[in-house]
C-alpha cells in the first residue's frame, strides 16, 4: 500500500462549496470515502460529471457501528477519472420516508441503480425520470424492502402481489411487439427483451431483468471474509476469479493486510486465464449466431482445454475457490508454470490461426462488420465498460488506472476501437487474448518466490473497503465495511453489466431483428451480476 | 417387375430415406467441424423420441394447428412420390408435373404458415410473415428455372422431361447452367438451410421454418419435422432427375433398377456432401439480403431462358 493519499476530488469539492468530510473507517486512502450533505447530492454529481469523472455505482446501505444515528442509511456514490482513482461519496438519509435527489441527470447509468435502491431499500428518489419498479418484480408486495435489515425473510412467505409492468408502448398502427424470453429457445440465463418493431426493423428494444436475484448482499451479511468470498465467487460463474479478486480486495483494504507478491502474480495469471476463456466463448458464440458454426466448435474445443487444466492445476473447470482474504490457495509449482506457459501459448497461437479464417470469410464479415454500432459520444455518455467500451472509443481500464498489483510491474496495452460495431466488439477480443497470453507469459517469468497467503486478520468494526478489478467483462467495484467479530456487516458489488447492458439498448436501435441476437451476443452481459 | 409396386417403393424408399440424408448432412458437418456428431441414425431416434412422447397443445390453438401437422406431411409425401427417383416411366407418370409439385409445396406451405399464425405467438407470426415473403420470391424463380428445361422438352411433366433429357445427343447447353445454378439456390431457399436459414438455431428472433413450429411438440413436431427432412430429399432428387438423369431405369428390369438406385444414391451423397461443404463455409445472410438472393436466382434463371432462345433454339 505505497500509493499516496488522494485528495484530489475532496480539493475540487471545497472549490465549488461542497463540504466534505473525510471518513478515517474508509480504506484504502487512494479511493477516499467522503461523506457530504444531502443537499449537495445532486451538485456534487454534477461537478464530477464536469470533472470528466465516470460514474461507478450507486447504492444504499444502513448505518454501521461507527456512524452516529445507527438506525440511518446511507445512500453512496463511485466516480472515478483515468488519472485521478475513484472516490467515493456518502450521504446521511432520514430513517423515516428517506428521500434522496436523483443523478439521472447527470449520468444516465444512474437511473437503473437509483430505481434499485428504490425496490429494495424504499430510498424515494425525488424526480427521478423512471420511476418504475426494476429488478423486485410485481409479485413483490410494495412495502417489502428486501435489502433493508429488518426485512425477514424466513416463512411465512409475503402475500404474492400482482400488477404488470409498464414497458414503453407504441400507440402507432403497424407498430408490434416481440416480447422475447425470459425463458428462451436456447439454454441461457433469464432475461426478458421488449420489442417494437415495424416490419423487421427494431425501433426500441427495452430489458426487463432481474429473474435471477439472489439477494447476494442480504447473503454475504454475517458471513465471515472467508465464507463472503465464496459467495463473490459465484455472483456471475463466468467472472469467478474477478469478482472474488474485488471482493477479496476490498477486504484486504480494509484490513490494511499486504498481500505478498506471489500470490497476487497467481491472481492476475487466473484472471488472466479467465478473459482469454471467456472472449474465445464469446468470439465462437458470436459467429455461431450467424449460422458459422466452424468457429464456434473449434473455439469449443480451446475452452474445453482450458478448463481441463484448470481442473488438473487448481481442482475446479472454472477457477472458483482459488481465492482467500490474504491470498490464494493454489500455489504454482514448476510444472505447473510450464504448463500454463505451454498452453497459454498453444492457445494464443491457435486463436491467431482461427483469427485468419475469421477474417477472410466475407459471409461472416458481412454479418458483423456494421452492425449494432454505438457512437463514442454514446459509449462516454454511458460510461461502457471493458470490451464493450473499447469497441466504442471509451477505454477505462483498472490494470492501468488503478494499477493494483501486480499490473504496477506491468505494462498492459488496451486495444482501442471505435467503430462501436459487432465487428470491433469481436477485434477487441482478438487483441485482449493475444495480450493477456502475453501477459501471463511475463507473469510468469517474473513470479516471485514467496508465501501465497498473508495472515488474515479482520479489521475492527465499522470499517469499510473498496476496490475495482479489471475483469473479463470490464471494471468489477466491491465495498464491504466489517461488523463485529469480523463479520460482514454489508457489502455492495456492481458487475460491469450493470452498465453494458444499456449500451446494448442503443445498440440495436437501427438494426433488424433477427440481427439482435448477434448483438446481444457480442455485448454478453451477465445477468446473474446485474440482478445480484 | 410390377410398375405399381416400383412406384410404391419408391415413394417409400423417398420417405424412409429422408431422416437419413438429413443424418448423413449433419454427420458430413460434424465432421468438417472437427467433431464425431450424432452420426446417420440421430434424426430417426429424434423422430422415434417425438412421436412417443405427450403432444402439448398451446392454449389457443384452433383446429388448423391440429391438423396443419398432416396436411403438411401428407402434401409433402405426394410432392415426393410423384417425383421419379429410380424408374422413370411409371404408372402415375402422368401426375409428375412441376407445376403441381410446386403447387403441393405451397400448400404445404400455406398451412405451415397458417398454423404459425394460429396460435398467436410473436414469434410464430414473425416466421409465417417472413416465410411468406420469401416464398413469394422462390416460388417464381423456381417455375421460371424449370420452364428452361421445359423449352426444350415441350412439356412440363417431368418424365416427359427426363425422358428428353435422356435421349437428347449430348450437346453442350449454356442455358441449363444457368437453370442448375438458378435450381441449386432455391433448393436451399426452400429447404431453409445456411445462408438462407438456420435449421439447427436456437435463436427464436433469427428463425425463419423454425419460428412457426416452435409451439409444436410430440408427434406434430415429428410430423413437421420429417417433412422438412423429406422436402430436401426431393429436392435433391428433383435437381438430380433434372439436371443428372443419366443412369434411371427406363424399363422395370432388375439389372437397370439396381444400377438405378445405385447410381441415385451415389449421386445423392454428391449433393449432399456439397450442401455439407456449402453450410460449413458460410454463414448466415442478412434478413434484408435475402430477397436480392431470391431476385437474383429468378434473373439467372431468366437469364438461361433468353440463352436457351439466343443460343439453341435453332441450333
Amino acid at each position: 500500500m505505497t500509493q499516496p493519499i488522494n485528495t484530489w476530488f475532496v480539493e475540487h469539492l471545497g472549490d465549488c462549496d461542497i463540504h466534505s468530510i473525510w471518513l478515517n473507517d474508509h480504506r484504502p486512502e487512494h479511493m477516499p470515502c467522503l461523506e457530504i450533505r444531502r443537499l449537495d447530492w445532486a451538485h456534487a454529481a454534477c461537478e464530477a460529471r464536469r470533472l470528466g469523472m465516470r460514474l461507478v455505482a450507486l447504492w444504499g446501505a444502513e448505518a454501521g457501528c461507527h456512524d452516529r444515528d445507527a438506525h440511518a442509511m446511507y445512500a453512496y456514490m463511485a466516480f472515478a477519472h483515468p488519472e485521478h482513482r475513484h472516490t467515493l461519496l456518502r450521504t446521511p438519509l432520514a430513517a423515516e420516508n428517506p428521500e434522496l435527489p436523483s443523478i439521472s441527470g447527470h449520468y444516465i447509468a444512474a437511473c437503473r441503480m437509483e430505481r434499485h435502491m428504490q425496490d429494495m431499500f424504499g430510498i424515494h428518489i425525488t424526480d427521478i425520470p423512471d420511476p418504475r419498479p426494476w429488478i423486485k418484480h410485481e409479485h413483490w408486495p410494495r412495502e417489502a424492502y428486501p435489502l433493508r435489515v429488518d426485512f425477514d425473510a424466513r416463512p411465512p412467505l409475503l402475500a404474492e402481489a400482482h400488477g404488470d409492468y409498464d414497458y414503453v408502448r407504441s400507440g402507432s398502427e403497424g407498430v408490434y411487439e416481440i416480447p422475447v424470453g425470459p425463458v428462451h429457445a436456447g439454454i441461457i440465463e433469464p432475461g426478458h427483451f421488449r420489442f417494437l418493431a415495424v416490419g423487421e426493423h427494431i425501433l426500441n428494444m427495452e430489458e426487463r431483468l432481474g429473474y435471477v436475484h439472489k439477494g447476494i448482499e442480504r447473503a454475504m451479511q454475517s458471513k465471515s471474509a472467508e465464507e463472503g468470498l465464496k459467495v463473490a465467487s459465484r455472483i456471475s460463474g463466468d467472472s469467478t476469479v474477478a469478482h472474488a479478486w474485488a471482493f477479496a480486495q476490498a477486504c484486504e483494504y480494509a484490513g490494511q493486510i499486504d498481500v505478498p507478491r506471489r500470490a497476487s502474480f497467481i491472481r492476475a495469471i487466473l484472471c488472466e486465464r479467465e478473459r482469454i476463456a471467456n472472449h474465445i466463448g464469446d468470439i465462437g458464440a458470436v459467429c455461431n449466431d450467424a449460422a458459422f458454426a466452424f468457429m464456434l466448435h473449434q473455439m469449443h474445443r480451446l475452452r474445453e482445454d482450458m478448463a481441463r487444466l484448470h481442473l488438473e492445476l487448481f481442482g475446479h473447470r472454472l477457477l472458483m475457490n482459488t481465492l482467500i482474504p490474504g491470498g490464494v490457495l493454489v500455489d504454482l509449482g514448476e510444472r505447473a508454470i510450464g504448463l500454463l506457459r505451454e498452453q497459454t501459448l498453444a492457445i494464443a497461437n491457435e486463436v491467431e490461426h482461427l483469427r485468419a479464417i475469421y477474417a477472410d470469410h466475407p459471409s461472416i464479415q458481412g454479418r458483423v462488420i456494421g452492425s449494432g454500432m454505438v457512437p463514442v459520444e454514446d459509449a462516454q455518455d454511458i460510461g461502457l465498460l471493458g470490451y464493450v467500451g473499447r469497441a466504442s472509443g471509451h477505454y477505462p481500464d483498472e490494470r492501468i488506472e488503478e494499477a493494483y498489483a501486480p499490473y504496477d510491474e506491468l505494462e498492459v496495452n488496451v486495444p482501442q476501437g471505435k467503430l462501436g460495431d459487432v465487428a470491433t466488439r469481436v477485434w477487441v477480443r482478438f487483441e485482449e487474448i493475444a495480450e493477456s497470453s502475453r501477459l501471463i507469459s511475463e507473469l510468469l517469468e517474473k513470479m516471485p518466490e514467496g508465501p501465497i497467503v498473508a495472515n488474515w486478520l479482520p479489521p475492527e468494526p465499522g470499517v469499510s473497503g473498496f476496490a475495482a478489478i479489471e475483469g473479463w467483462r470490464g471494471e468489477i467495484a466491491a465495498w464491504v465495511r466489517f461488523g463485529e467479530g469480523g463479520q460482514i456487516d454489508r457489502c455492495f458489488v456492481r458487475d460491469p453489466s450493470v452498465i453494458n447492458w444499456l449500451g446494448l439498448e442503443l445498440a440495436v436501435r437501427e438494426v433488424p431483428v433477427p440481427d439482435f441476437p448477434l448483438n446481444n451476443k457480442s455485448f454478453n452481459c451477465s445477468y446473474s451480476g446485474n440482478d445480484l | 417387375m410390377n410398375a405399381f409396386l416400383i412406384q410404391f417403393l419408391q415413394a417409400v424408399l423417398l420417405i424412409v430415406l429422408a431422416p437419413l440424408a438429413a443424418g448423413f448432412v449433419a454427420t458430413c458437418k460434424a465432421r468438417l467441424q472437427n467433431r464425431r456428431g450424432g452420426g446417420v441414425m440421430q434424426p430417426w431416434r429424434n423422430l422415434r423420441k417425438l412421436i412417443a412422447k405427450e403432444v402439448v397443445m398451446a392454449e389457443h390453438a384452433s383446429w388448423i394447428f391440429r391438423f396443419a401437422p398432416y396436411v403438411v406431411f401428407t402434401a409433402t409425401v405426394m410432392a415426393a412420390s410423384c417425383v421419379p427417383a429410380v424408374l422413370v416411366n411409371t404408372p402415375l407418370s402422368l401426375t409428375a408435373d412441376v407445376i403441381a409439385l410446386v403447387a403441393l409445396l405451397a400448400l404445404a406451405r400455406f398451412f405451415l404458415a397458417l398454423a404459425g399464425m394460429d396460435i398467436g405467438t410473436a414469434f410464430g407470426g414473425m416466421g409465417a410473415s417472413r416465410e411468406m415473403t420469401f416464398s413469394a420470391l422462390a416460388e417464381p424463380a423456381m417455375l421460371m428455372s424449370v420452364f428452361v428445361l421445359s423449352l426444350s422438352a415441350h412439356s412440363t411433366n417431368l418424365t416427359t422431361m427426363i425422358n428428353h433429357a435422356l435421349n437428347a445427343p449430348l450437346v453442350l447447353q449454356p442455358s441449363l447452367a444457368f437453370a442448375l445454378a438458378a435450381m441449386v439456390m432455391i433448393a436451399i431457399a426452400e429447404n431453409g438451410r445456411i445462408p438462407i436459414d438456420n435449421p439447427t438455431t436456437h435463436l427464436e428472433l433469427t428463425m425463419i421454418h423454425e419460428a412457426m413450429i416452435l409451439e409444436y411438440s410430440g408427434r406434430h413436431l415429428a410430423l413437421m419435422e420429417w417433412a422438412a427432412m423429406i422436402k430436401l430429399l426431393l429436392f435433391a432428387t428433383l435437381l438430380i432427375d433434372l439436371f443428372l438423369p443419366w443412369g434411371m431405369a427406363t424399363d422395370a428390369g432388375i439389372l437397370a433398377l439396381t444400377l438405378a438406385l445405385a447410381l441415385w444414391v451415389a449421386k445423392l451423397f454428391g449433393l449432399l456432401l456439397m450442401l455439407a461443404l456449402a453450410e460449413t463455409g458460410l454463414a448466415k445472410m442478412r434478413l434484408f439480403e435475402a430477397p436480392e438472393y431470391l431476385s437474383g436466382a429468378f434473373v439467372i434463371a431468366f437469364l438461361g431462358l433468353l440463352t436457351h432462345y439466343m443460343l439453341e433454339v435453332g441450333a
